[in-house]
C-alpha cells in the first residue's frame, strides 16, 4: 500500500461539533494525572477569571484526532493505521478551552514526504468555537506529524 | 501564586516530578482521549507489530509531563504553546494486581528562554523513562502575569 502523494494541500471541512463538557474535562485531567483545581472546581476556575472549568493543555488532541481520522480512514489516502507512529505534536492556544465550548475542527494536510518505504504526513487542525449565528472564534491550532511505516520499517 | 517574569532567568530549574504509570492508567487514557489503538493495551497485538510490548500513548506522556508546568504557572490557561517530538516509546509492563508501577517517567523543567516583549517564558522539559529521553524538544511557552 502506498501513500497518495496528492494528499498534500488537501483540506477536510469542519464536520461534527464537539461539545466540551465538565465531566469530560475532569475525566481527561485525571487521565493525564492533572491535579490543578481549575480542571475540577468551577469556583476555582472562575477565581482565575475563566468562564468555566479549564481544559488541560493537551485536551484538544481529542478534537484533533477526530479530525485526523477523516484522513486516516479516507480509502483514497492509502494509510494503514496499524503502521502509524506519532512523530510530533504541537498545540498553539489562541485562548483556553473551557467547559461549554462548542468546537469544530478544519483539517489541513500540510506535508507528505516519502521516508524509506513509508511516508511522513503533517496535518494541522484549526479548531474554532462556534458563537451565535455564523460567528467562529479561533481557539487552538494543532499540528501533528505521523510516520506511516513501510514494509520492514 | 504564579511566578513573576522579573524573578526568572534562563537555565533556572522550575522543579521535577515522577509519574508512575500502570496498564490501568493506559486504559483510562484510552477512554478519556478516544485513542483505542491496541498497542497501548494488548500485549499480543503490540508484539505482533514488532514492538517490545505495550507502550504508553505518546500523548499520555506529553499530557502528564506538562502538569509540572501547569502547577508551576498557577493557571492551566497560561500554557499558550506546547510541543514535542516523540523519540522513544515508554514500555509499560503488566503489574496488574500488585502495587508496582509498570513504568516510571521522570520530568524536569528548566527555563529555556525568556521573551520580555511577549511576557512569556519557554520551559524546556526533560522527560526520561528507563534511562532514555522519550521526548525531545518538549517545550511549553507560558504567559506570565
Amino acid at each position: 500500500m502506498t501513500i497518495n502523494p496528492d494528499l498534500q494541500g488537501r483540506s477536510y471541512p469542519a464536520a461534527e461539533v464537539y461539545d466540551v463538557g465538565r465531566e469530560k474535562i475532569r475525566e481527561f485531567a485525571r487521565a493525564v494525572k492533572a491535579t490543578h483545581p481549575a480542571h475540577f472546581d468551577v469556583d476555582a476556575a472562575k477565581a482565575l477569571g475563566h468562564a468555566d472549568l479549564v481544559a488541560p493543555p493537551t485536551f484538544a488532541i481529542i478534537i484533533a484526532q477526530r479530525a485526523d481520522a477523516q484522513l486516516i480512514e479516507d480509502p483514497d489516502a492509502g494509510i494503514d493505521f496499524s503502521r502509524v507512529v506519532h512523530a510530533d505534536q504541537r498545540f498553539t492556544h489562541h485562548r483556553p478551552i473551557v467547559a461549554g465550548d462548542r468546537l469544530v475542527a478544519e483539517l489541513h494536510v500540510d506535508g507528505v514526504r516519502a521516508m524509506g518505504g513509508g511516508a511522513m504526513i503533517t496535518t494541522r487542525s484549526e479548531i474554532f468555537a462556534l458563537g451565535s449565528g455564523d460567528a467562529r472564534e479561533p481557539v487552538t491550532t494543532t499540528t501533528s506529524s505521523i510516520l506511516v511505516r513501510g514494509e520492514g520499517q | 501564586m504564579s511566578p513573576s517574569f522579573n524573578e526568572l532567568s534562563a537555565g533556572q530549574e522550575i522543579g521535577s516530578r515522577t509519574i508512575e504509570v500502570t496498564r490501568t492508567d493506559l486504559v483510562k487514557y484510552a477512554g478519556a482521549s478516544g485513542d483505542f489503538n491496541p498497542i497501548h493495551w494488548n500485549e499480543a497485538f503490540a508484539t505482533g507489530v514488532e514492538l517490545p510490548g505495550v507502550i504508553a500513548h505518546g500523548m499520555f506522556t506529553m499530557g502528564s509531563a506538562v502538569q509540572l508546568v501547569t502547577d508551576w504557572a498557577g493557571d492551566p490557561a497560561a500554557v499558550v504553546d506546547f510541543q514535542t517530538r516523540f523519540t522513544k516509546p515508554v514500555l509499560v509492563t503488566d503489574t496488574t494486581g500488585t502495587d508496582e508501577p509498570g513504568a516510571t517517567i521522570d520530568v524536569t523543567g528548566t527555563i529555556g528562554k525568556l521573551d520580555a516583549d511577549a511576557g512569556t517564558a519557554r520551559v524546556d522539559l526533560t522527560v526520561v523513562a528507563a534511562g532514555q529521553k522519550v521526548l525531545m524538544k518538549a517545550q511549553a511557552v507560558v504567559k506570565l502575569a
